[in-house]
């Protein structure tokens, strides 16, 4: 694939700047940290701060949800790589408006280390920081051994209801909960149809044979349940549905938010075709759609394929996901 | 023995950190095989940030220096390494406390102390394709060593040569933990070059005390 690339090593520092230059009505860099992305409107004075942070090669995750009533401080890791822990440092102090600070990110082993050192270095700085690793991802490890599963397409709804909660006044401890519900109420399952490189490798380091897919491949090519021929558009988006509503056993008449997001390369008209029979699908189960996103929400690189996150909604986290927020993503 | 002091440690320092940066290219293929190709980068810039922190704070004694080492590694890198080698770096700063200085065996038993923060902090096991397949077989031949009564550089010549060992035994493994874990069996027949990064920092280590001959006590191990 043909790429705009200066030098592979400057990507990230060059697409961040981009980003703040093009969304600087919402967000802005740390003069201190470049490697950190601030809300305009942050820290606010006795609110709970937010802040995520991960690889790059996701955008718009994850400092596209960068606003106001959404994550206020995001630390940007390399391509496919976690941040340091300064830089979650950082974005900790960055959002810290005296009521304590919500760290909400993915489960993968970096981010995991990096966000511990650094909620033990503001820790005594007296920052009290609180802490929601997502795990919706459905194929990377049984529902029995959830703690193991991966971070993907559903923190976009663990950082919409938290950045919601902490705009309501909500205690640290609120917040945390609130999260961590949302999170708990979202499963998550991907597609594969094509590789992606990493820049600087300049290769693909993983395949995807012509005419067959990855049922439950993850955000950075990691292996899926199982590799098969390429089916319909309908097939594929019944069999993701089936492995997400299997893991959730939702009673019928739940109300539910759906996100479908292209992993990079996937044109964005085949997302809706995807939709358009999830949802038929869903109305089928007795589910009622009460929010859809649907279009380039996570993506990996230029990775063909899609991800669909299904969130069980309760009257809180209805209300919390219909309030009113500005990102440059949502 | 004769003490080294923190001055002699930020040289060491330095010495690993250029061994490391020669090697970046060679680090980066192995990554780029099975990973983001930033490892070699990674390993040298956070070893150079290391020389830059304890240059200018070589008054401190060389336990608290290896703080000092590990705050800045952890500042410069990311990923699991960050983490990792901060930790390595910190536990080997504890196990030297306050002391003045540090002698030939302190330095042989820097193996052991990085081999306990990153196991610490990492959690890998044995043949799951990481660091540690270098690290723990590298503290094993140090302990060894010392128990059959090996000078200081002699336990570090048989790390040495268990680290070899281990950085080709990764290629046999498929990784469980860590970023190459996202390929499984996908990272196989690839050697994993957090293996490769430890055992070039096993060899410095072995390399800059056999330098200081005259200093240390240790005869041919």
């Amino acid at each position: 694939m043909q790429r705009f690339l200066n030098n592979p090593d400057d990507l990230v520092d060059e697409t961040v700047a981009g980003f703040v230059k093009a969304h600087r009505d919402l967000v802005h860099l740390l003069p201190e940290n470049p490697r950190v992305v601030v809300s305009n409107v942050a820290p606010k004075a006795g609110r709970v701060g937010i802040v995520t942070g991960g690889g790059s090669g996701h955008e718009p995750a994850f400092i596209g949800y960068t606003g106001r009533n959404m994550v206020d401080a995001v630390a940007v890791g390399e391509v496919f790589s976690s941040p340091t822990a300064k830089s979650f440092a950082d974005a900790v102090r960055a959002a810290n408006g005296g009521a304590g600070v919500a760290v909400l990110y993915g489960n993968y082993a970096g981010d995991n280390m990096n966000v511990k050192m650094a909620a033990r270095t503001v820790a005594k700085e007296g920052i009290e920081v609180a802490t929601v690793v997502a795990n919706d991802d459905v194929c990377s490890a049984p529902l029995a051994e959830r703690e193991k599963r991966r971070g993907v397409a559903g923190e976009i709804f663990m950082w919409k209801i938290g950045g919601a909660k902490a705009a309501t006044g909500a205690s640290l401890a609120e917040v945390q909960a609130a999260a961590q519900k949302a999170i708990d109420a979202c499963r998550s399952v991907g597609v594969g149809l094509g590789p992606c490189t990493l820049p600087a490798v300049g290769h693909p380091n993983f395949s995807i044979a012509p005419g067959t897919m990855e049922v439950g491949i993850g955000h950075h090519g990691e292996p899926g349940a199982r590799v098969e021929p390429l089916r319909t558009a309908n097939d594929v988006a019944d069999d993701m549905l089936k492995i997400v509503m299997d893991d959730h056993a939702l009673p019928a008449g739940t109300e539910v938010a759906v996100l479908v997001s292209g992993l990079g390369a996937t044109p964005v008209n085949e997302l809706y075709v995807l939709y358009d029979r999830i949802e038929s699908g869903l109305a089928g189960m007795g589910m009622k759609v009460h929010r859809a996103l649907v279009g380039n929400y996570f993506t990996s690189l230029e990775m063909v394929g899609a991800t669909l996150t299904v969130m069980a909604l309760d009257d809180e986290l209805k209300a919390l996901l219909d309030m009113d927020c500005a990102s440059p993503a949502l | 023995m004769t003490e080294f002091t923190s001055r002699q440690l930020v040289d060491l320092f330095r010495l690993v950190a250029l061994r490391l940066a020669e090697a970046r290219m060679d680090l980066g293929a192995l990554d780029g095989a099975i990973g983001d190709a930033d490892h070699g980068n990674s390993m040298a810039e956070g070893f150079a940030a290391v020389v830059r922190a304890t240059a200018s704070e070589a008054d401190l004694p060389p336990g608290r220096l290896l703080g000092v080492a590990g705050r800045s590694f952890l500042s410069a890198v990311g990923a699991t390494t960050g983490p990792l080698y901060a930790s390595a770096l910190m536990s080997a700063g504890r196990q030297l406390g306050d002391r003045a200085g540090f002698d030939a065996q302190d330095l042989a038993n820097l193996v052991p102390a990085f081999a306990d923060g990153i196991r610490e902090r990492g959690k890998a096991r044995p043949g799951d394709k990481t660091m540690m397949d270098v690290w723990s077989p590298a503290a094993r031949a140090v302990a060894d060593g010392a128990r059959r009564g090996l000078s200081a550089s002699g336990q570090l010549r048989q790390a040495e040569a268990a680290a070899i060992e281990g950085r080709e035994a990764t290629r046999a493994m498929v990784a469980a933990v860590g970023r190459a874990a996202r390929l499984g069996a996908r990272s196989l027949g690839h050697v994993d070059p957090g293996a490769a990064s430890a055992a070039i920092i096993i060899s410095a280590l072995r390399e800059w005390l056999d330098a200081q001959a005259p200093a240390s006590d240790g005869g041919p191990g």
